[in-house]
């Protein structure tokens, strides 16, 4: 039986958008006429019970999230849902993909996100590079409003939602749940401390709640087909399909929809098409540049949320980012280092002092420059970099690809400070 | 002073959101689209507009990577330095644009033609490396691409 891809199978191969009136065809906004028959808090359950999990790379329950919102006539007003499009994670590329391939799935997503916590604005809140998915968005948006989709009694029913796109200035802060809602504000996106949480108070301190594009592009199929049909789509316990990708030097570099669960041994060797010619495997960051290196000994780990985490790393956003053997393990680490010390928001010292000082070791056990200690140095500089030391997830996720680097490729790191060189390099 | 169309758009923008700060970024924005850079005049402008301090948006525009507070050159070319793009020759793309451009990450030409920038991740890791043209996406770069694409520039 081929396998099921909701998210992708109607995205058209040329590279063009669905249109509106293909998107319908194939039953796009069924999921809402259905979820506007139904009560917000069934709407709630039937996510809840699909066992659907936050796809921007922390995996929280989204059915679980959206039911935090106070709901009912005493709940505070205006409510807000946002979709984060603010796709920043180096090497990570599929949110583009869906919202260029298929604007109006995560409209719909979106617009049931909204019902499910009778919200009265959404935001699409994009990060500015992104032009192609601004473009497609806004036309599609102004679709949504002609077709009755948007604005008052969406559909004849009583349901009413006003939606804007939101295009950021940039920064890997403003994808942080909190910074976002800062970035919102028209504040530098500082993360926020929790609680309170966004669900009670977000955005000018009203109920909100903010949502990766894949996991609100899961939504309508959801509630189309419902939730016993979405876990029976993954080979696990983690429910759905997921967009896998693969970057570095394999064969063929790309994006795929698979079920939750597939191993990073299949993605990598029968999709990404193995190792180019001449290279050899030594690692993957599994999920983006935040997560933990994986070596050889775990290709045949299951990549979804609980098999990864108890290999050692996260699943973060699924995107894998290869490292062979022509790379110099020292200067991946020195250039994903610098990232997250650049894109630090300077709220706090572990952060923006200690990622800045890791930078300056790195760099200088690559240039040759290493003295015995410094190894002992970043790990110990690294422990600060973790949940209690720091107001969001940006330094911890700094330290994954670090520790785990010192612990897999530490004769690497020893080789560059003993013969004081780096031998990818001379 | 902001023109008749800048104020234009900002209004579009303030009836979306419950507050006038809320705009301030979409304002510079606007005013960058218009001008290429946001001149200290600008940020008093749009603070008057806004009701804020020139202080307090110069905080702002200076947090975020594509708010230009100095003058930049008629085509910005933004190179992609995150992880996937340095494996697959980040530096040697850096080392031909320079070359060519004969400036440095930060700089703009003399003629005022180019100005060349760093930047993260860009979303096109499977066509690594990459870099945008103008607010255009290019991947797949190698010298030869990017002699190209330089040359396309009027």
């Amino acid at each position: 039986m081929p396998t099921e891809k909701p998210l992708t199978q109607s995205i058209p191969a040329g590279g063009e958008a669905l249109s509106l009136q293909g998107y319908e065809r194939l039953g796009g906004y069924q999921g809402l006429r259905r979820a506007l028959q139904m009560t917000p808090k069934q709407v709630q359950e039937e996510v809840t019970n699909s066992g659907l999990r936050g796809r921007g790379g922390a995996g929280f329950p989204t059915g679980m999230k959206w039911s935090f919102t106070p709901m009912g006539a005493d709940a505070p007003r205006p409510k807000y849902v946002v979709a984060n499009a603010d796709e920043m994670e180096p090497g990570t590329f599929k949110d583009r993909y869906l919202m260029e391939g298929n604007p109006h799935q995560l409209i719909e997503g979106l617009i049931l996100a909204g019902f499910a916590i009778e919200a009265d604005v959404a935001f699409i809140f994009i990060r500015g590079e992104y032009k192609l998915s601004q473009e497609r968005l806004a036309r599609a948006i102004t679709e949504a409003y002609s077709a009755g989709y948007l604005g008052r009694n969406i559909l004849s029913s009583d349901y009413a939602l006003e939606m804007y796109l939101h295009v950021s200035a940039g920064r890997y802060m403003c994808g942080e749940e909190t910074g976002l809602l800062n970035a919102l504000e028209g504040k530098r996106a500082n993360p926020r401390a929790k609680p309170p949480f966004p669900q009670v108070s977000g955005l000018w301190g009203k109920p909100t709640i903010v949502n990766n594009v894949e996991t609100l592009a899961n939504v309508p199929h959801i509630l189309e087909k419902g939730a016993k049909w979405f876990q029976g789509l993954s080979l696990t316990k983690d429910a759905g399909t997921k967009l896998y990708g693969a970057s570095g030097k394999v064969k063929r570099p790309g994006l795929w929809e698979l079920p939750m669960g597939t191993t990073i041994r299949e993605i990598l060797e029968e999709h990404a098409g193995g190792m180019r010619d001449g290279v050899r495997f030594r690692g993957v960051l599994p999920g983006g540049a935040s997560t933990d290196f994986l070596v050889e000994e775990h290709l045949d780990v299951a990549m979804d949320y609980t098999s990864v985490q108890k290999a050692g790393s996260r699943l973060g956003t699924g995107t894998m980012i290869v490292l062979d053997d022509q790379t110099c393990p020292v200067g991946i680490t020195a250039n994903l280092t610098h990232f997250f010390a650049q894109e630090s928001c300077g709220w706090c010292t572990p952060c923006w002092s200690g990622l800045k000082w890791a930078t300056k070791i790195l760099d200088a056990i690559e240039d040759g420059q290493g003295r015995p200690g410094d190894l002992d140095k970043l790990s110990y500089l690294s422990t600060f970099w973790s949940p209690g030391h720091t107001f969001c997830a940006l330094a911890p996720g700094a330290a994954e690809p670090v520790q785990s680097a010192l612990k897999f490729f530490r004769d690497d790191f020893e080789r560059h400070i003993h013969e004081k060189r780096c031998s990818w390099r001379s | 002073m902001l023109t008749a169309e800048e104020r234009q758009e900002i209004e579009v923008e303030l009836s979306h959101y419950p507050t006038k700060q809320a705009v301030c970024i979409d304002a510079m924005k606007i005013v960058q689209r218009h001008r290429g850079w946001v001149s200290d005049e600008s940020i008093r402008d749009i603070g008057e507009l806004l009701e804020m301090s020139a202080g307090d948006l110069d905080g702002i525009a200076t947090f975020y990577n594509l708010i230009f507070r100095r003058p930049v050159g008629k085509h910005v070319i933004m190179l992609c330095d995150s992880v996937s793009c340095w494996i697959m020759g980040y530096e040697r793309m850096r080392a031909h644009l320079t070359e060519r451009l004969g400036i440095q990450m930060g700089e703009t030409t003399p003629d005022n033609r180019f100005t060349l920038l760093p930047i993260v991740c860009l979303g096109d890791c499977s066509h690594a490396p990459a870099l945008l043209v103008d607010n255009e996406l290019h991947g797949d770069l190698d010298p030869a691409k990017i002699d190209t694409l330089l040359e396309g520039c009027e």
